[in-house]
């Protein structure tokens, strides 16, 4: 009788197991940002991304409510973040008495960075990130300190220079001298961390779409970032979910900033090479 | 004292009388909730945004009260009838007695 009930009860789990895989997959709406900005939410992988047939962005996998607030800029709460960076954009900081404009003139100057980084930097020999590029300008031809690279103030900057490459088509390159940091970045995907030894590619290639317990996974694509996140009600920038994800592995985590996440950050932005830059979005 | 509290609000320019418009508001504040504590244990104190309205030609809208509950940055939608030209006046009251201000003309054909 006891076993008899107990393979009910295993039934039962099943049914809704299979109901909940059914109801989590990836939505189909398509994404215009304003009513003119057209989004690539879904496209061929890469070649270099061997285990995934297609890319999809991380918006595809939100609520309906969600989704609504990234495709009106006056709902996106990112875009406060946004205007914050604008009124700094003009702010002349440090020694040399430049701003950001005194060079770019407008933020639309910079239209173009964000679908290409990180990249590699033929001066320092070394793969940068958008925030690593920042600083540069800050501390080098501004006589300015630089900005903490998870501050506010920086993750607002990144989200607008994120801005103006909206609708552009993210395409990272992983050959010539940035391919060994690519490597090492691919290497990190696939390494399993942390006292659950849980690898990226396990939740984000292996199991995207499916629920894990209250969270629906998707395939981790970065081309969203900076996101505002609602549960923290606050712009957050991709090395901080990095540490965040690792952390959830219960693993120590690298610091935000460090090479390995500026690795990952490379390798993790080119699987999503054919979507399209959609920061600030807004994720759950 | 609240930072960077920016009001914003959206209304279309013109609108043919009777017709129910979409206007959306929004104010960047903390809303800190006054429940929370600092690093050191002590409440950190309530600073919301405790009211807003909307009034347009001096009848009002819409006239909200807000508590401790409501996320940072409140957000509001809502739908107003106008039968004439005239000025929408939107505003927020905060704990700290600041009171932000926001017009917007609408042409009514």
């Amino acid at each position: 009788m006891r076993q008899a009930k107990r393979l009910v009860g295993g039934g039962a789990v099943l049914v809704l197991l299979l109901a909940g895989a059914a109801l989590a997959d990836p939505d189909h709406d398509e994404l215009i940002v304003n009513g003119e900005i057209e989004m690539i939410v879904r496209a061929p992988a890469p070649p270099h991304v061997e285990n995934l047939d297609e890319i999809i962005s991380g918006w595809s996998f939100r609520t309906d409510e969600t989704q609504a607030l990234q495709m009106d800029d006056f709902d996106n709460p990112g875009m406060l973040g946004v205007e914050r960076a604008l009124v700094m954009f003009d702010t002349p900081m440090g020694t040399a008495g430049q701003a950001c404009s005194s060079c770019h003139e407008t933020p639309e100057a910079l239209r173009g960075v964000r679908a290409t980084y990180p990249k590699w930097d033929e001066e320092r020999q070394t793969v940068q990130t958008v925030e690593m590029q920042v600083n540069e300008c800050l501390t080098e031809r501004m006589g300015a300190e630089p900005l903490g690279y998870d501050s506010t103030e920086m993750v607002d900057m990144s989200a607008l220079i994120a801005s103006v490459s909206r609708g552009m088509v993210v395409d990272v390159a992983i050959d010539g001298p940035a391919q060994s940091t690519w490597e090492k970045g691919r290497e990190m995907y696939y390494t399993r961390f942390g006292q659950l030894e849980l690898a990226c590619a396990n939740c984000h290639e292996d199991n995207a779409g499916r629920m894990i317990r209250a969270d629906h996974l998707s395939q981790g694509q970065i081309n969203g970032f900076p996101a505002y996140r609602l549960n923290n009600a606050a712009l957050i920038s991709v090395h901080n979910r990095f540490r965040g994800c690792i952390r959830d592995t219960r693993a120590e985590t690298f610091e935000v900033g460090s090479p390995e996440f500026v690795a990952l950050e490379l390798y993790v932005a080119s699987r999503g090479n054919g979507l399209t830059v959609e920061g600030p979005s807004v994720r759950n | 004292m609240a930072e960077n509290v920016t009001p914003r609000v959206r209304v279309p320019d013109s609108a043919s009388a009777g017709e129910a418009v979409l206007i959306k508001t929004l104010i960047s504040h903390p809303m800190e909730s006054g429940q929370r504590k600092d690093s050191q244990g002590n409440v950190i104190p309530r600073s919301i945004i405790n009211r807003f309205t909307c009034e347009f030609n001096g009848e009002t809208v819409i006239d909200a009260t807000l508590e401790p509950a409501i996320s940072t940055n409140p957000y509001f939608e809502f739908e107003a009838l106008v039968n004439e030209s005239g000025t929408f006046v939107f505003t927020w009251y905060d704990d700290d007695g600041s009171v932000y201000e926001e017009r917007k003309d609408i042409t009514v054909s």
